[in-house]
């Protein structure tokens, strides 16, 4: 079925807009194979309204005489509503966009029809692979090694091609060890410190089961890891009992006989429908004003989000403490590896790693971390908070992990060189772009699916210098430091830039970043090294040999 | 000195509040403060805690370390020390005792306190807020409004202030005849003028109306303040309490306005709960706040429980009604509450601050504090269990309105010229009875104390430091658009202070601040725009043209904005030691410095002051409270980050 034979009317005019601070518009309403459109007319040139279809994640009828009102929910959170004179061409609009906004195919997404003239489709897509990764990463060569076991997607569905692992392993190993793991995700390399050579590992589950499996070449990979150290952690993001629970389907955790020099920890994460309720049940109280003060303490307090990113950046605390403070190795994993692994591997690699605290290394770290690591985007990210529809595997994994970042930049403001701003623009990506970046489920998947080939890189077209500027912290000040982040929960905080995204409040933090902004800028401008300084030293170049005279004159 | 027995007593532990850290030193008793220096050298931390600061010294059972002392200040400061010898715990134990107790006003601190100031300085620095000047500026005196004497002698109304104003047609035997109808004699007086609509916002205490009593000159009082706004008749009178308490209060001969014996008033209860609610409510958020890995469940169901910030949106939302009443409909107002001097005191003032951009400067918000609070008789000797305590009359009220200050403060980031470290060091200094300003509970009494003569204004001493307390996206521009504040009162407007509640506990602080860090590049832009300046007028003193030079040589350095020396503003200079310490912790993980020495003339800055914000004990608590077996030493350490 063609796109367009969803569109029974494209155009209605006379219809009304309603959204957030501004004021109700009338104009023409239109529907594409992937837009909706808003025009009042006015400007010809210009639209009032442009979003993608893919960004609305429930729309609600209303009828009000012969006309009819739709009121549509996006899933950046922005709510707006449409007045539509005319029943039929109301209920014709709103289900092209129910058709539409929900389409399976990856192929008929919008990045495959996204062509702007100043980007073109040859050339690199992303902006590092692996080996380059490894190349680039000098402390690696001597222990580890790129393997390209995986080159076909064979050993493991999810992983990238090509993956780093202990140079004494061989692909032999890999294999079986794959296969010990729940879908094929052996243990790889994730960060290697640079002050210590430490790593972070992370895997998936092994497949202990219950009469407690076990698997040599996975033991094996493990001790190479360590490499005669006697000492690594294991933190298991999963409950003990947990942990324990899911021997009786097939999964498990690594024994303490079995894995004698690795130490284990539980730390209980919550996961996949639980967190996405948590999503859901956030925004429902931002978006009621109506609450008490208590009634809205009382649905954050329900909605656990804050819960979420506590116990997140936690165990991410504990992660870097094992390997800055204790000096040890760790392996991450939960059930699958594909979620609160990500989570927690990423986030204490950005307190770790100043590299990754730059724009540049730290899309690198999303690249290396969740799209090739195969952090199922699609899949997670089909609805958000608004949408009816029966919840299937929608998970905010990624969203969480953009709120931690932020809870670190809230407490280390100098540290990042990014702004809130990315942290926006990629909440607002992961759900509905125009790039190919989030798309699909895994390498393998965008591979079969072309995605390199005929989409654009977001990441890529982030980093074009004028596109980058927006997303600069003008108060960047780089530091080699571990930025550990205070977990209290008093410490953290609602993450209103998102969550109360569209209300007024939003508007004075903006006129208040836009201030400090000038003040770094007259700053810079001031004391750059080249101007004020210059004139500064020369004049007092100049001056040195006055002074010497006139003190010799009061002298005399 | 006669109540210290032990002056000094070593090798006491420090215990960190949210970890199991501690630190070893000396504990050092002196007249006005107990001192606490750490032994080791290398970063040997001070802390300095007043006297007055202390709110209760507990003893705690003996364990095998020593005995534990825990001292809970009113700044929210916690300690909590082990002394190794029973003995001298009791001592220091029953010394604090005695001297947190004063037992006259000449034994505050106020009294021995000397900033090194001659007796110009300090009767300046009491010169610095004038407030027949203040209502001057509000365009009071006027065709309308007068200034009368009938308190010049505390005759009528002792905890007024001698200068008052009312409506023009308010006669002498109005006035008196009005205040013998209200609660200890406050009858309705002009406290804010909003010249723009002529319209008036009064005071005064709750009306001894009981069931049906009445009073002709209180009435007329009342018409008074309604004719001499032309352009609404009507009034609007706001009864701070709730319904209940206010129904209460009828039985006791007290209670409020008929509305049918007042023509033209329109009655209003808000419903902000009392002295006590609000003080049962502070200790309960205190407690919440104090537990040792608090999960994030217990952290906002701690926060919803203790219906804090229910109370702090309670006195907005009077404000806003308030400035709403007077900025749209030009209407006049007035405020009482019981006695008329803690709720309608909040709710007065807070809602002059929305309406009057002025009072958001840091001149205007001492004069507002002076007006509303000081002047108007907030008992701050009693609220905050000065003297002779009796515990039912400490109320954190001053506090709240503080915090909505702040609330506000993070709603409009550019509509204040001060950021909250001047709130808090407001705060800290309205206990520490280290300036006069605070003392007492009524201008009568401060000027039977001599304060002028004999203690400093807390004003001058703050002015003096004010490029600590700036705020640095403040903008004028903003001031001029928008000259009444709106604020929003949705419930998630209204945050949880964590500066104000654990400022003493650094770990929660971030760890790097923009406030700060934004003040420093823009003293730094303004010191260079005067180097270049000077350079420049010195060049043409000796005939040098000052056209640009042609640089001869590379700058000798790099020119790195001077880096914040501190998180916290109204922190100390940065001392030569600092600086030193800084230069250490690049190259070695530093241990734990808690507070700047505070100099030794007393004079308290904002604690929490260190160029390092350290201790990640919060770790330490989440982590090890999980029953580990503890391989790893789970304890997160040093911060090595300089800010």
């Amino acid at each position: 079925m063609e796109l367009s034979e969803h569109i029974k009317t494209a155009n209605v005019e006379d219809v009304t807009l309603r959204r957030p601070f501004h004021p109700a518009l009338r104009g023409t309403l239109c529907v594409t194979s992937h837009h909706l459109l808003f025009s009042d007319g006015k400007d010809e040139a210009s639209w009032q309204l442009l979003i993608l279809l893919k960004n609305i994640d429930a729309i609600e009828k209303r009828a009000v005489g012969s006309s009819g009102t739709i009121t549509i929910k996006c899933k950046d959170l922005l709510v707006l509503q449409l007045e539509i004179p005319g029943m039929e061409e109301c209920l014709n609009i709103a289900s092209s966009i129910e058709a539409l906004s929900s389409l399976e195919s990856v192929t008929e997404m919008y990045p495959f029809f996204y062509r702007p003239s100043h980007l073109t489709l040859s050339g690199p897509w992303g902006l590092s692979s692996m080996e380059q990764y490894y190349k680039q990463t000098e402390r690696l060569w001597d222990r580890w090694r790129i393997s390209t076991v995986n080159s076909d997607y064979s050993v493991c569905l999810s992983y990238p091609s090509a993956v780093i692992v202990p140079r004494e392993v061989d692909d032999d190993m890999l294999i079986r060890s794959a296969r010990f793991r729940q879908g094929g995700r052996f243990p790889v390399l994730s960060y290697c410190h640079h002050r210590n050579g430490m790593v972070i590992m992370r895997s998936s589950q092994p497949l202990t089961g219950a009469n407690k499996k076990s698997c040599k070449e996975d033991e094996l990979l493990l001790r190479a890891v360590i490499d005669g150290s006697k000492l690594g952690y294991i933190i298991d993001l999963r409950s003990a009992q947990q942990a324990q629970q899911a021997r009786m389907t097939g999964g498990g955790f690594e024994s303490k006989s079995c894995y004698s020099d690795w130490k284990r920890f539980h730390r209980h994460h919550e996961r996949g429908k639980v967190v996405q309720e948590s999503l859901i049940k956030l925004v429902e109280a931002c978006s009621d004003p109506s609450h008490s003060v208590d009634r809205w303490l009382s649905k954050l307090e329900n909605s656990k989000w804050l819960s979420h990113v506590h116990s997140a950046l936690c165990t991410a605390g504990l992660v870097v403490e094992c390997v800055e403070r204790d000096g040890h190795s760790v392996l991450v994993h939960g059930s699958e590896g594909t979620d609160n692994t990500l989570l927690v591997s990423s986030l204490a690699q950005l307190i770790l790693d100043p590299a990754s605290r730059t724009v540049t290394g730290f899309l690198c770290l999303l690249e290396r971390e969740w799209i090739q690591a195969g952090h199922p985007f699609q899949q997670r990210c089909a609805h958000s908070a608004y949408s009816h529809a029966r919840l299937k595997q929608e998970c905010p994994s990624f969203l969480l992990l953009l709120d931690c970042v932020w809870q670190v930049w809230r407490q280390f403001p100098l540290a990042l060189e990014f702004s809130e701003a990315l942290l926006l623009r990629l909440a607002q990506e992961v759900y509905a772009s125009n790039y190919g970046t989030f798309l699909c489920n895994s390498e393998q998947e965008r591979c079969a699916a072309g995605v390199k080939e005929n989409t654009h890189c977001l990441f890529q077209s982030l980093l074009r210098p004028d596109i980058e500027e927006q997303y600069l912290n003008p108060l960047y000040e780089p530091t080699d430091l571990v930025i550990w982040p205070s977990v209290h929960p008093q410490s953290l905080q609602l993450w209103t830039g998102l969550f109360l995204r569209w209300t007024e409040y939003a508007q004075n933090m903006e006129e208040a970043r836009e201030e400090v902004w000038s003040i770094v800028k007259e700053h810079r401008e001031q004391a750059g090294p080249d101007r004020t300084n210059n004139m500064l030293s020369t004049h007092c170049d100049t001056l040195t040999p006055f002074e010497n005279l006139m003190d010799e004159l009061t002298i005399l | 000195m006669e109540h210290i027995r032990t002056p000094k007593v070593e090798q006491v532990k420090l215990l960190d509040r949210f970890s199991n850290k501690s630190v070893t030193g000396t504990l050092h008793l002196t007249a006005t403060h107990l001192i606490f220096v750490e032994s080791n050298s290398t970063s040997a931390q001070e802390i300095w805690i007043l006297h007055h600061h202390i709110a209760s010294v507990e003893k705690l059972s003996l364990t095998t370390s020593g005995c534990p002392l825990l001292i809970q200040c009113r700044n929210f400061r916690l300690v909590h020390f082990v002394i190794p010898r029973e003995r001298d715990c009791h001592d220091i134990y029953s010394s604090l005792l005695r001297l947190l107790r004063p037992v006259s006003y000449d034994e505050l601190y106020a009294f021995s306190y000397n900033p090194k100031q001659n007796d110009q300085q300090r009767e300046e620095g009491w010169q610095l807020i004038d407030l027949a000047a203040e209502f001057e500026r509000m365009g009071v005196p006027c065709d309308q409004w007068q200034l009368t004497d009938v308190n010049r002698e505390y005759k009528v109304c002792e905890t007024y202030p001698r200068d008052l104003y009312v409506p023009i047609t308010a006669s002498k035997p109005i006035i008196v005849g009005s205040s013998k109808f209200r609660s200890k004699g406050r009858f309705p007086v002009l406290t804010y003028f909003y010249q723009e609509k002529k319209a008036a916002v009064c005071r005064c205490s709750q009306p001894l109306s009981g069931f049906s009593a009445r009073c002709l000159e209180d009435e007329h009082m009342l018409q008074a303040i309604s004719k001499a706004n032309h352009n609404s008749r009507c009034i609007y009178v706001m009864d701070t309490r709730p319904k209940l308490n206010a129904l209460a209060n009828r039985a006791a001969g007290k209670g409020y306005e008929n509305e049918d014996n007042y023509p033209n008033i329109r009655f209003q209860f808000v419903g902000i709960e009392n002295i006590h609610v609000m003080r049962g409510s502070l200790q309960k958020l205190l407690e919440v706040m104090g537990t040792r890995s608090l999960s994030m469940t217990d952290y906002l169901v701690g926060l919803e429980n203790s219906g804090w910030l229910r109370h702090i949106k309670a006195i907005m939302d009077a404000a806003i009604f308030l400035a709403k009443a007077v900025t749209v409909e030009g209407a006049s107002v007035l405020v009482h509450c019981s006695d008329g001097w803690d709720r309608t005191a909040q709710v007065c003032a807070l809602g002059s601050l929305l309406m009057d951009p002025y009072y958001r400067t840091i001149k205007g918000f001492m004069v507002l504090i002076e007006k509303d609070w000081i002047s108007f008789g907030h008992k701050f000797a009693d609220r905050c269990d000065q003297l002779d305590p009796d515990p039912k009359e400490v109320s954190p009220i001053f506090t709240q309105f503080l915090e909505c200050v702040w609330q506000l403060t993070e709603q409009f980031p550019q509509a204040f010229e001060f950021s909250e470290w001047f709130l808090i060091q407001i705060h800290e200094h309205v206990h520490s009875c280290q300036f006069g300003n605070f003392l007492g509970n009524s201008q009568r009494q401060r000027e039977d104390l001599q304060l002028k003569e004999r203690t400093y204004s807390l004003w001058a001493h703050l002015l003096s430091e004010k490029q600590n307390y700036l705020n640095p996206v403040y903008s004028l521009s903003f001031a001029e658009s928008h000259p009444v504040l709106e604020p929003s009162t949705q419930a998630y407007h209204f945050k949880f202070w964590r500066n104000m509640y654990h400022q003493y506990d650094r770990s929660m602080h971030p760890r790097q601040s923009i406030l700060k860090h934004v003040l420093t590049l823009k003293e730094s832009n303004r010191e260079l725009e005067g180097t270049v300046q000077a350079l420049k007028t010195k060049l043409q003193a000796f005939g040098v043209s000052t056209s640009p030079l042609k640089p001869q040589t590379p700058p000798r350095e790099r020119s790195l904005p001077s880096r914040p020396q501190s998180l916290i503003l109204g922190a100390p200079l940065l001392s030569r030691k600092e600086v030193q310490q800084e230069e250490d912790e690049e190259v070695l993980g530093e241990e734990a410095r808690e507070d700047a020495p505070a100099s030794t003339d007393g004079e308290r800055t904002v604690e929490g002051s260190s160029a390092t914000e350290n201790g990640y004990g919060e770790l330490t608590g989440s982590f090890g409270s999980k029953n580990e077996p503890a391989v790893v030493t789970l304890e997160f350490g040093v911060a090595r980050m300089t800010c």
